[in-house]
């Protein structure tokens, strides 16, 4: 069947990212959907060393470089400038990844969107700080090897709700989408183009590097990610509107985990007590839908 | 027109008369009057900018490098701990060349937590890449945020405009307001050199690998380099339509001097009375107050310098390990010299204590006694107790 997605690329071949890399096929569909009119704050990233080394450049739309924890206020500073030189038409997105949302970043985004400045907030979440070299953040999941969760102290905490967390700012739009179902994911950023005010998107992208998995099944795990309830695709309205885009019908994580290199340690008993952490989040988001 | 204006309200009429489009501050403790003001500005209508109210120094400086990235005039105002915090930032708008002007009030760091006026907080981003005017009164202030615009434009750099905390932020003197349309002759409309647009895609401020790392540091410095030659004639522009001139450095009577004094900041016009004062007892004494410390006008000061026996460095600041930061800048820019005068270090001020003209007296009697050079600097005023806490 083929995809329903726009022809025209924003991007060059032969950028310098991972084969297989989500973050890079995630753009990719973004863009298709975003258009020229598009100003893109980077801050530090993997995508900082996709986008080209000085005075080369993978991407067909501007993009500024900045620093780490400023993607909520480097957007904000550029929006101010457009309106003040009367230019309607660009949108304005950061694109950022977990690390530099979920921790270093947050303050500037809480900021950002409380607010409500007007641009697109991208999340491409690869669940740890890949660029440098696989260090856990606020993002890595229960159960995760990392190099700095290494041997007997895989990571214990829960991934934090980042889109949970946005929500409660309660702005205008939030969704997930994630790099297996573009369709879905253009859906949602064209309908995040229309709307006025801070809209963020949490896009799951897969680290075939970091997750220690071959690239050729970078979207199937992206897949089973949906398809488990991991990482569900749903979108809020004004923090409020839960619409869910997919529910499976049973959703045993098992497989997911036993083919991803980082998980390699888990045990039945940890798998199961997996399983419970993503049944009773399933059973909250269904509650905030009201569809229980 | 002559008004009686606040320090604060002086560089905010100045923002709003070099209309100014994105201001963008943060409450830190500790800000001063200047973003209250130009809330006012904006609120009313008199000043047509964007003002954002972010959630931290790092955040005013990080969006003022988004907004000046698409070709718009910025301000931004700060002081010591919300300096400290934009620390990285700095570099960030000073490597992406943004002509970004921030007003920067003098104040102590913490701890103990004190908000009163002491350089270190601006001389600890001494290299940052910004250019740095330290200014001694509110109509130097004034004027300096219209050069500080003319200046960051024309060499594609960011400037920080510097006055000392209450002295100069909260002290209240009459200042000369310029009318909007002899600014605008002086400042016309920004046009930028470089703009972020969408229908010619650029990325700015990319990864840099040692191929070109040097080159790109290397333009920084010769833009630095151009600044003084730039200022020297963007002021003689301001003064032929203000009447008012100010240069990097200030000399008062220093040709016939044997002794100079070197100041920076709201002491200098203490200073002044001092040297006329001892003028008047016959003592050969002048005064060169240093504005330009970024990029440090080396030539100029060892000309002026260079003929007399004695320098007297007086330091609101002081780097541990190092002495006053005024007095390493000034031997260094002095020390190749073939006869280089004498020069002493003097610690005076810190935290906001007062430099009285009984304690520049001093300065100058021991500078004048003294028959030997001492590189240690000499710490005026201490108390004979000693605070410190010992623990057994």
């Amino acid at each position: 069947m083929p995809l329903n997605v726009p022809e025209q690329d924003y991007m060059y071949p032969g950028h310098v990212a991972c084969p297989g890399c989500g973050a890079a096929i995630a753009m990719r569909f973004f863009l298709k959907a975003m258009g020229q009119k598009t100003i893109i704050v980077l801050p530090a990233c993997c995508w900082s060393i996709i986008a080209g080394a000085y005075p080369q450049m993978s991407l067909k739309v501007p993009v500024i470089h900045t620093a780490f924890e400023t993607g909520g206020s480097v957007a904000s500073g550029v929006r101010a400038a457009l309106d003040i030189k009367g230019d309607t038409e660009t949108t304005v997105v950061t694109w950022a990844g977990d690390g530099g949302t979920f921790d270093i970043g947050f303050q500037a985004l809480s900021g950002a969107v409380e607010r409500n400045e007007n641009f697109i907030y991208v999340c491409y979440d690869n669940e740890a700080y890949m660029n440098t070299g696989i260090q856990r953040s606020s993002s890595t999941p229960y159960g995760a090897w990392t190099t700095t969760t290494p041997g007997e102290s895989w990571k214990r905490m829960r991934k934090k709700n980042i889109v949970e967390a946005l929500v409660a700012h309660r702005i205008p739009y939030a969704a997930t989408a994630s790099i297996a179902f573009p369709e879905d994911l253009i859906r949602k950023v064209e309908k995040a183009k229309k709307i006025k005010g801070s809209r963020f998107l949490h896009f799951y992208t897969t680290c075939p590097t970091g997750w220690r998995i071959p690239s050729e099944i970078s979207v199937k795990i992206a897949r089973m990610a949906v398809q488990n309830n991991i990482f569900p695709l749903y979108e809020v309205e004004n923090g409020v509107k839960y619409t869910i885009n997919y529910k499976p019908k049973e959703f045993p994580v098992r497989e997911y985990f036993k083919l991803q290199g980082r998980f390699k340690h888990l045990t039945d008993d940890d798998l199961a007590e997996i399983q419970e952490m993503v049944n009773e989040d399933w059973e909250i988001l269904l509650r905030k839908a009201g569809t229980q | 027109m002559k008004q009686v204006l606040e320090g604060s309200q002086a560089v905010a009429e100045a923002v709003r008369l070099s209309r100014v489009t994105v201001i963008s501050a943060y409450p830190i403790t500790p800000q001063t009057h200047i973003v209250e003001y130009l809330s006012d500005y904006v609120a009313d209508g008199t000043l047509k900018a964007s003002y954002l109210k972010v959630e931290s120094e790092h955040s005013a400086l990080a969006s003022l490098v988004g907004a000046a990235s698409c070709g718009v005039r910025t301000f931004t105002a700060s002081s010591s701990q919300g300096l400290a915090l934009m620390h990285e930032i700095l570099h960030w708008a000073s490597g992406a060349r943004l002509p970004i002007v921030m007003a920067e009030v003098n104040r102590a760091l913490a701890p103990g937590w004190n908000i009163w006026a002491d350089q270190l907080d601006s001389l600890a981003q001494r290299d940052t890449g910004w250019i740095q005017l330290y200014c001694e009164h509110s109509q130097e202030v004034l004027d300096t945020v219209f050069l500080a615009y003319r200046l960051a434009e024309a060499v594609s750099l960011p400037v920080m405009v510097i006055m000392d905390a209450f002295f100069l932020s909260h002290t209240y003197e009459p200042v000369d307001l310029p009318e909007q349309k002899l600014v605008d002759r002086f400042l016309p409309a920004f046009e930028p050199k470089f703009q972020i647009d969408t229908a010619d895609p650029v990325a700015l401020s990319p990864l840099v690998t040692p191929d070109f790392y040097m080159e790109m540091r290397h333009n920084t410095a010769k833009a630095m380099e151009e600044s003084i030659l730039q200022l020297a004639e963007i002021e003689e522009d301001f003064s032929n339509i203000f009447g008012r001139y100010y240069g990097p450095v200030e000399p008062f009577l220093c040709d016939d001097a044997e002794i100079i004094m070197v100041t920076s900041g709201t002491m200098t016009g203490t200073a002044r009375q001092v040297i006329q004062d001892l003028r008047e007892k016959g003592e050969k004494v002048g005064l060169l107050k240093i504005k330009l410390f970024r990029p440090f006008p080396t030539e100029i000061i060892r000309k002026i310098l260079g003929s007399a026996k004695k320098v007297a460095i007086i330091d609101r600041n002081f780097s541990f390990g190092a002495g006053g930061i005024f007095a390493q800048e000034v031997r260094a820019a002095m020390c190749n010299l073939p006869d280089c005068p004498w020069i002493f270090g003097y610690i005076a001020g810190l935290g906001g204590r007062d430099v009285t003209t009984d304690l520049l007296e001093d300065i100058y009697w021991r500078t004048k006694k003294s028959d030997v050079l001492s590189g240690e600097s000499i710490w005026m005023g201490l108390q004979e107790e000693d605070h410190a806490v010992e623990r057994s």
